[in-house]
């Protein structure tokens, strides 16, 4: 033995065992042999939840698959009532909001709080401008009546020449009536959306206030690493929303 | 006593080793979502027929696997996650396949 330690005083000797044995982390959870297997299996639990995530935020784009194929006039116009730059005004804030998320979990891995904290507020304000936007286009749709329900409004798509627009052709009255299907699954999909952000920025207040006490900077970056995971998750849902409820409409085929 | 052997049920040596991402990759990937986010609004303003939605969804697709495979570090996982994740995506189109074809199958076009 090389430790002269261990001859002088065997019961240090044996705490110095137990500590080279184990990691000196005290998250280290004693079921795990080494921090790199617990690790790893945090991001395997965390990716099964993001796959019932998919599973859940893929049923919706199915309906939506399938009816723009039943009700395709319909939903071409209603989808056209959307604005183009409010949506790519949301993507750029939400990817901006992404990276600064992806920025924040570097900075615990380089164990740099006053940075990790910086940018755990930059994600959740970006995150609430995404809201605020969200918020300015539904409240577009509450007042031109667009909101599914008894009192939805299908003069815009019957007779579109007297609001004003001139490039869509009038919808027969039945047709017209199927843009609530459009409108049901925006609601329902960018409002799931919505949802995940909400949550996401409650958990973002928890885990600033966790950063600045310090917890995910002395090696610690779990936390932090799987709701970057979930983050970016839900960055990638408004990818795929926003080209298929928003753009791909634009030129109907007939 | 110092050099510690590695624990029996780690065989793959790739689980050693934690990567972290730079912030300059990550300003990289930065750029590359907002190009692809000014592209698709560009595509979208020119009728190309039956290819919009295409390449709309095609953009979308590079985009979240570029999201995936840095900003959610699965590049540089271990090989466990990286067949999670490729399995999830399988089985999610196994199931968009067979509903599609259930439905293209039964009275399409007669609603």
């Amino acid at each position: 033995m090389d430790n002269t330690a261990a001859v002088a005083h065997p019961r240090e000797a044996v705490g110095l065992e137990e500590h080279t044995e184990h990691t000196f982390l005290p998250q280290h959870r004693h079921h795990f042999e080494t921090e790199a297997q617990q690790r790893e299996a945090g991001t395997f639990g965390m990716w099964l939840f993001l796959l019932t995530e998919i599973m859940f935020f893929g049923g919706l784009f199915f309906a939506y698959l399938l009816y723009r194929n039943w009700y395709y006039p319909a939903f071409a116009v209603a989808s056209n009532q959307l604005s183009v730059p409010l949506g790519g005004a949301n993507t750029v804030i939400l990817i901006t909001s992404g990276f600064c998320m992806a920025l924040g979990v570097w900075a615990a891995e380089v164990r740099n709080k006053g940075f990790l904290v910086i940018m755990l507020i930059l994600t959740t304000f970006f995150g609430l401008c995404f809201l605020g936007v969200k918020y300015v286009e539904y409240h577009e749709k509450w007042e031109k009546h667009h909101i599914p329900g008894p009192s939805f409004d299908i003069s815009e798509f019957v007779n579109p020449a007297a609001h004003g627009i001139t490039n869509e052709k009038p919808l027969p009255v039945d047709a017209a009536e199927r843009t609530q299907v459009f409108f049901s699954l925006y609601f329902a999909m960018t409002g799931m959306h919505a949802v995940h952000m909400i949550i996401g920025i409650c958990l973002l207040f928890w885990l600033t206030h966790r950063a600045y006490r310090g917890d995910f900077t002395t090696g610690y970056v779990a936390p932090i690493e799987n709701f970057g995971l979930y983050w970016h998750f839900v960055d990638i849902v408004w990818l795929f929303l926003f080209p298929l409820l928003y753009l791909i409409n634009r030129h109907p085929l007939h | 006593m110092s050099d510690k052997q590695a624990p029996a049920n780690i065989t793959d040596p790739e689980h050693e080793e934690h990567h972290i991402v730079t912030p300059f990759q990550y300003l990289l990937v930065f750029a590359t979502l907002l190009v692809g986010t000014g592209l698709t609004v560009l595509a979208a303003y020119f009728d190309m027929g039956p290819l919009n939605p295409i390449i709309a969804l095609f953009i979308a697709s590079f985009k979240a696997v570029v999201v995936i495979l840095f900003f959610m570090h699965v590049y540089f996982q271990s090989r466990l996650i990286k067949m999670t994740v490729a399995a999830g995506f399988f089985t999610f189109l196994v199931l968009i396949t067979m509903t599609l074809s259930d439905y293209i199958s039964r009275a399409w076009g007669l609603w």
